[in-house]
């Protein structure tokens, strides 16, 4: 009777342990099945590189291009700024912190990474905006550049936290053999530590590319919203995730529009995907390589 | 003598990369503080909008924010525990392990559009939930599934197997043993993954931006079918609906700031946990 009792409690186990497969292979699911019907509507060459998303038209124009565009250019500025700060400051915390800095920085910055998005939104509307727009002096604060500072500095703590656990799973005694050998401590840093955390650090900044990339609240609020190929930072712009959050509350259930928000939704997903795979890919060789497990 | 300036250099260039950090995440909480502070008020917490949201306060927001997150949590913990449990505790093949570990890690990468949007196909249009508690609730607990299960999964690998061992010797099966030593010791654990999801839960509006969330909604939510209020989606509301800017955005920022305020803390109460559990076993 008991070992009835733990039979069943397994096998409840063991199928709610495919969860997360079963949500993850859902959403491909569905994420193609809405899909299909725009991909076989029009040229799929078309929807990726039309210039005109104009959706509420008589015959509705659906060229993604443009969104494209966007979420390119907004996520390369923002990765110019997470990059550089990101890990500048997980050497210093590495590095020039002492024990008690230590203490404070590193959950501090976990802490920061948990600031909703939608904050920072906020932030850059009312604040970044109106600053961006003074001192470049353009018509509207709301574009590329203001969305790629907020999402640079959004992703941040993300590059630092992680880059920060590469940099110091480096056996000491690279350091040790370093300073042997007569290197000073910045020679250290940037021909033994860096080289030998160099996947760790890569794995961050996949990471948080692929959390810039994304992210919805903050482009939807500061980016501006303007559906055109993006020539400059200066100008509006609208990424993908924020046309669908933007335009998926007006546009009818079955529509092409309806569809095409999906599609866009479906190259996000890929998108992210792929960037989650180098991660894994470069974080697995990179524990092979410093001998910290299978 | 060379060596050292450029030594000196580098240095303060990265020190300069840290304060500027600091610099700028201090700033955004500093505004949010600043401006949001005068607007909170126990009129604020408690009571409901009125005059077209340009007075009195968000307190349906709040209801809304704790219904989804509770009802986000309650759908996503047994189901994250069991995993993780299975995973840690009965052996699987190699195989079963690997398929969940993909699962949860692309699971973990997924934008959180990307969530709402399932849920809007799922939830809201093909099981029939409409926009509601309920839908909202669901799509948010699969995003923070992933988070659970890497959480709980990290607690059990820690409780030391002597303790599963001693529990056999005494004769408790497997299930016992589980129960009634191993979920306990890991506990702790677990409750922090908890914490953190339940900060990041809170703070999601692309999920619930289809699938629960409504702009204004008379009173709170009187069953998981209705349409509610959430904070953060109020911000954004406040920002681009209505037609009173002036008079809206006090109250959003007295939104930002109760979100920050509440995030911050959750967050921080879940480290503080984790760093005084985390090296329970370890001595």
């Amino acid at each position: 009777m008991r070992n009835y009792k733990e039979k069943i409690i397994q096998i409840l186990l063991t199928s709610l342990a495919f969860a997360s497969l079963f949500f993850l292979i859902g959403i491909v699911f569905i994420l193609v099945k809405e899909s299909i019907p725009i991909i076989s509507e029009i040229n799929f060459l078309e929807f990726l590189f039309g210039k005109e998303w104009y959706p509420s038209r008589q015959p509705p124009q659906l060229g993604i291009f443009p969104l494209i565009t966007a979420s390119l250019l907004v996520t390369a500025g923002a990765l110019s700024i997470c990059i550089p700060l990101g890990v500048g400051a997980a050497l210093y915390i590495n590095e020039l912190a002492g024990i008690k800095q230590k203490k404070i920085l590193k959950p501090l910055i976990e802490i920061l990474a948990g600031i909703p998005s939608i904050v920072y939104g906020f932030f850059g509307m009312l604040i970044a905006a109106p600053f961006i727009q003074k001192i470049f002096n353009i018509p509207t604060g709301l574009c590329a550049l203001t969305a790629s500072v907020m999402l640079g500095i959004m992703a941040i703590p993300t590059v630092t936290s992680i880059s920060e656990d590469a940099l110091s799973s480096v056996p000491k005694s690279f350091k040790e053999a370093s300073y042997a050998l007569g290197a000073n401590r910045i020679q250290t840093l940037f021909k033994v530590i860096i080289p030998a955390a160099a996947s760790g650090i890569s794995t961050s900044i996949i990471l948080g590319a692929s959390r810039i990339v994304g992210e919805t609240m903050t482009v939807l609020m500061v980016s501006g919203g303007a559906a055109v190929v993006a020539k400059s930072f200066f100008v509006p712009v609208r990424p993908m995730t924020s046309t669908i959050a933007a335009e998926m509350g007006e546009a009818a259930v079955g529509s092409p529009h309806y569809h095409a928000l999906f599609a866009i939704g479906l190259i996000l997903f890929l998108i992210t995907l792929i960037f989650n795979a180098g991660a894994e890919h470069i974080s697995k060789k990179y524990r092979i390589k410093l001998g910290l497990g299978r | 003598m060379k060596n050292k300036i450029v030594e000196n250099i580098g240095f303060i260039i990265i020190t300069l990369c840290l304060l500027a950090t600091l610099f700028f995440l201090a700033l955004i909480i500093y505004f949010i503080f600043a401006k949001g502070i005068s607007v909170i008020s126990w009129e604020f917490l408690t009571c409901a909008p009125r005059k077209a949201m340009t007075a009195g306060g968000v307190a349906p927001a709040i209801a809304g924010t704790i219904f989804l997150t509770l009802g986000a949590v309650i759908f996503a913990l047994p189901l994250g525990m069991s995993c993780a449990i299975y995973l840690n505790e009965y052996n699987p093949s190699g195989f079963i392990v690997n398929a969940v570990r993909i699962g949860v890690n692309n699971l973990a990468g997924v934008p959180s559009v990307v969530f709402g949007l399932f849920g809007l196909a799922v939830f809201v249009k093909f099981l029939g939930f409409g926009v509601s508690v309920l839908s909202g609730s669901l799509t948010l607990g699969i995003l923070i599934l992933p988070a659970i299960i890497s959480a709980s999964q990290e607690a059990l690998t820690a409780v030391p197997q002597s303790v599963r061992e001693a529990s056999l010797a005494l004769g408790a099966t497997k299930l016992q043993t589980i129960v009634k030593t191993v979920i306990p010791s890991a506990l702790p654990g677990i409750m922090t993954g908890v914490i953190l999801s339940i900060g990041r839960a809170a703070g999601e509006t692309a999920p619930i931006l289809f699938t629960a969330a409504a702009f204004y909604k008379r009173g709170y939510p009187d069953s998981p079918f209705s349409e509610v209020m959430a904070l953060p989606y109020h911000i954004y509301a406040l920002m681009t609906e209505g037609t009173r800017p002036e008079l809206q955005t006090p109250i959003a920022y007295g939104c930002a700031l109760l979100l920050l305020a509440i995030v911050l803390l959750i967050s921080s109460a879940a480290i503080i946990l984790r760093n005084k559990y985390g090296r329970y076993y370890v001595s």
